[in-house]
């Protein structure tokens, strides 16, 4: 509702993690770069190193994402990486360690990517503390609604966590208004009806939705989905207060290991580079 | 004995108690802490429609008469009720009843939901229709409606499932639709419904959803069961016409739970019926091969609802097995969960073993072969009825209606290999049970759907049925 750092209702002076590293990087005179990685791939070990060096080579937020059975709105990319992750015996308890190892080695802001049943599973408090103790920023959960989620207020409130909730191209205007006045950190745009995967073009209903959440009082909005190329980094950084690369990093790191995903981080933060970035948006702050 | 719709027509008010008292039309989104709707947001606008289009039609003389017109004159409802007077004296001298779902057209319960859900999908202007199937029957019930009605169609279903049930892969195809064999994880059921949500989320403006089970988010669960109420409606006529009173006990197969939460509605406000539902134990639940989802689950979020889940410590699902295509799915429809826990319905497992035993003794004492979904219900009945008339003083004032919810052509060649009917090729040994030529040719066909696809989530424009990859790469 409101443009405070701290997002609605919340209950005491509390700093976003999240919405931290996006005013950094505003501060620094550009817009967040903001990189998706599984954990526990291919490795524990590695998808921390990984994550490392996307933090090293221009992101300002991590996200690490559980490998799940049932990820629905992932693509085949993302399915096989966490799939492989999974077979590698990748457990839940697992991301509270790399999630510590990143945040002690970086100033990125950590935050977990989730599908609610893990959450779930191990107790949305129990988990939350975990997640806070470990240095995590909070956590994005594509498949639970604000409807849904009162234990994940109540739990996040306790911890002091973000709470990332994403709004679509199909959002009506009430959705979006109830989305961000429930979220804390930014709101995730999705930019195109469908599941991860690296497109050649950005669909152009991202920035409806992104100035659809900023009108609704959203102080960050972040774009995710299909971003793969720093021109793609280039065009949305001209709207929104932050790019959200997955796909194309995890598909890097299957390739090309530690190195190319670095490289790969560097190259899309030279998207910011170019002066581009239009005047005429008013980014809250 | 009129189904819900044409009670509507004929202006009468369905029979039962105080809807606030009843338990038979809960209407969601919540059942008990269960049901909801645990979906990304991309699809919460097309649950809203659906929910709102549902809400309309249900009271819609327009839309009931057009129901009420497509079960009489195409599905051929009313099914029969069938006293299965032989298979009764093995269930300790019980009556048990058979409700005929088998021979609805398209060979089971499934058809009263898709018809439904067409409907709806053509009220919402849509002009595509995508469904998930894990024995084929409820792809083939798709197709046959999307034939029906204009629509395009095409069904995600477990390469592995493709594999169980190839004869239904060819069915789905000669009746127009697209099969896509899915190959992630387990490459069963639950396989087939993650894909079919991808392929949803990025066509959901053209495209419904025909989700085959009363499980899924709000306003799915409630939605289904309305579809399949006519099943229970129908029983419930049909025994007092039979017997001039209601049975002691209803028995059904549960996977998603569609089938028996259709007969359960006819009865689940008449406190002396025993109600009784059979989840698929596989190998046995000791072994942890099985399907057993209230039996040993625990609550949790899968595909949309909160329910009794299948899944390991880290809420990860575990794969189910069952020699039923049908019931092999981790997850069970959230108002069962609900049934469960406040006690009205009792929930247990039946072994692949007994399952079969049953199916085999309906073959032979009643000339019907069912499916082997429906064969746990049958197998259920026989321990229900010598448990009943354990104490009664006559056992056959104990009866039983058992919903025979699919006919079993589509499993012969399941149950050839499982009696040892065929040789080492496949071929049936002797002349005793003749499948033909079923094994060579459906397994033919599944074959060549069994390619390694990719991510089809941006939808297939071309629709050639003769195509033979039908993913999108």
């Amino acid at each position: 509702m409101s443009e405070s750092t701290s997002g609605p209702d919340a209950p005491v002076t509390y700093i976003s993690k999240s919405q931290a590293a996006i005013e950094r990087a505003k501060a620094a005179g550009r817009k967040a770069l903001i990189a998706y990685l599984p954990a526990g791939f291919p490795d524990k070990q590695t998808s921390i190193d990984a994550a490392i060096a996307v933090a090293r080579n221009g992101a300002d937020i991590i996200e690490i994402g559980i490998p799940y059975s049932d990820p629905v709105m992932d693509g085949s990319v993302i399915q096989a990486a966490t799939t492989q992750a999974l077979d590698n015996g990748f457990h839940v308890g697992d991301v509270f360690d790399v999630v510590a190892a990143i945040t002690a080695e970086t100033d990125a802001a950590v935050l977990v990517m989730t599908y609610w049943n893990p959450v779930m599973r191990m107790g949305v408090d129990e988990f939350s503390r975990r997640l806070a103790e470990a240095g995590g920023a909070g956590l994005i959960t594509p498949d639970l609604i604000p409807d849904e989620a009162s234990e994940w207020f109540a739990a996040s409130d306790k911890y002091g966590l973000d709470r990332v909730f994403l709004v679509a191209p199909s959002s009506t205007p009430e959705r979006v208004a109830k989305t961000v006045a429930a979220t804390r950190g930014f709101v995730y745009a999705v930019s195109i009806m469908g599941v991860t995967g690296a497109r050649s073009s950005v669909s152009s209903a991202a920035e409806a939705v992104v100035a659809a959440a900023h009108d609704a009082g959203a102080a960050n909005v972040c774009v995710g989905l299909g971003v793969s190329r720093p021109e793609h980094v280039r065009e949305i950084a001209a709207y929104a207060d932050g790019v959200i690369v997955g796909t194309a990093l995890v598909a890097a790191l299957r390739d090309g290991g530690v190195p190319a995903v670095g490289a790969l981080a560097k190259e899309l933060s030279s998207g910011f580079d170019t002066p581009s970035t239009p005047v005429k948006e008013n980014a809250t702050s | 004995m009129v189904d819900p719709a044409t009670a509507f027509l004929q202006g009468s008010v369905p029979e039962g108690s105080a809807p606030e008292h009843s338990l038979r039309h809960a209407p969601g989104p919540y059942f008990g802490s269960y049901g909801g709707r645990w979906m990304p947001e991309s699809l919460i606008a097309a649950l809203d429609e659906i929910e709102e289009t549902f809400e309309k039609a249900k009271i819609d003389p327009e839309f009931l008469a057009q129901i009420a017109e497509l079960n009489k004159n195409y599905s051929g409802r009313p099914s029969l009720l069938t006293e299965a007077k032989r298979f009764s004296e093995h269930a300790g001298g019980a009556r048990i009843f058979l409700k005929r779902e088998d021979l609805n057209h398209t060979g089971s319960h499934k058809i009263n939901n898709v018809l439904g859900q067409a409907l709806l999908a053509k009220r919402m202007g849509k002009t595509r229709i995508i469904a998930e199937t894990g024995a084929g029957q409820h792809g083939v019930a798709s197709a046959t409606a999307a034939a029906l009605l204009g629509l395009e169609c095409v069904v995600y279903m477990g390469a592995e499932d493709c594999r169980r049930q190839a004869l239904n892969v060819a069915r789905m195809q000669l009746l127009g639709a697209t099969v896509v064999p899915v190959t992630n994880g387990s490459q069963t059921l639950k396989d087939a419904i993650n894909d079919a949500l991808r392929d949803w989320v990025a066509n959901v403006e053209n495209t419904h959803y025909v989700l085959g089970t009363v499980s899924g988010a709000h306003p799915f669960p409630a939605m289904v069961r309305f579809f399949h109420e006519v099943i229970g409606e129908e029983a419930r006529g049909q025994i007092i016409d039979q017997i001039g009173r209601l049975p002691d006990a209803v028995c059904a197969c549960i996977g998603g739970g569609s089938n028996a939460i259709g007969l359960f509605h006819g009865f689940l406000d008449d406190a002396a019926v025993k109600i009784y539902g059979f989840e698929a134990a596989g190998d046995g639940v000791e072994t942890g091969r099985h399907a057993a989802t209230i039996t040993l689950g625990r609550p949790g979020v899968l595909h949309g609802a909160r329910s009794y889940l299948m899944q390991d410590e880290d809420g990860q699902t575990i794969e189910s097995h069952s020699i039923s295509a049908g019931l092999d799915y981790p997850g069970v429809g959230p108002e069962h969960a609900y049934l469960a826990d406040l006690g009205r319905v009792s929930y247990e497992a039946i072994t692949d073993v007994e399952a079969m035993d049953a199916f085999k003794l309906l073959c032979r004492t009643e000339g019907i072969i069912p499916a082997i979904e429906s064969s746990h219900a049958l197998a259920g009945a026989l321990k229900i009825g010598q448990r009943l008339t354990a104490d009664a003083e006559k056992p056959e004032d104990v009866v039983i209606i058992v919903n025979l919810s699919g006919r079993g052509d589509k499993d012969v060649q399941t149950a050839a290999d499982w009696f040892g009917l065929l040789d080492e090729d496949g071929n049936v040994k002797g002349t005793m049970l003749s499948t033909r030529s079923a094994k060579g040719a459906a397994h033919g066909a599944g074959v060549e759907h069994e390619k390694a696809q990719g991510e089809k989530a941006q939808g297939q424009e071309a629709m050639d049925i003769n195509a033979e990859d039908a993913s999108n790469e």
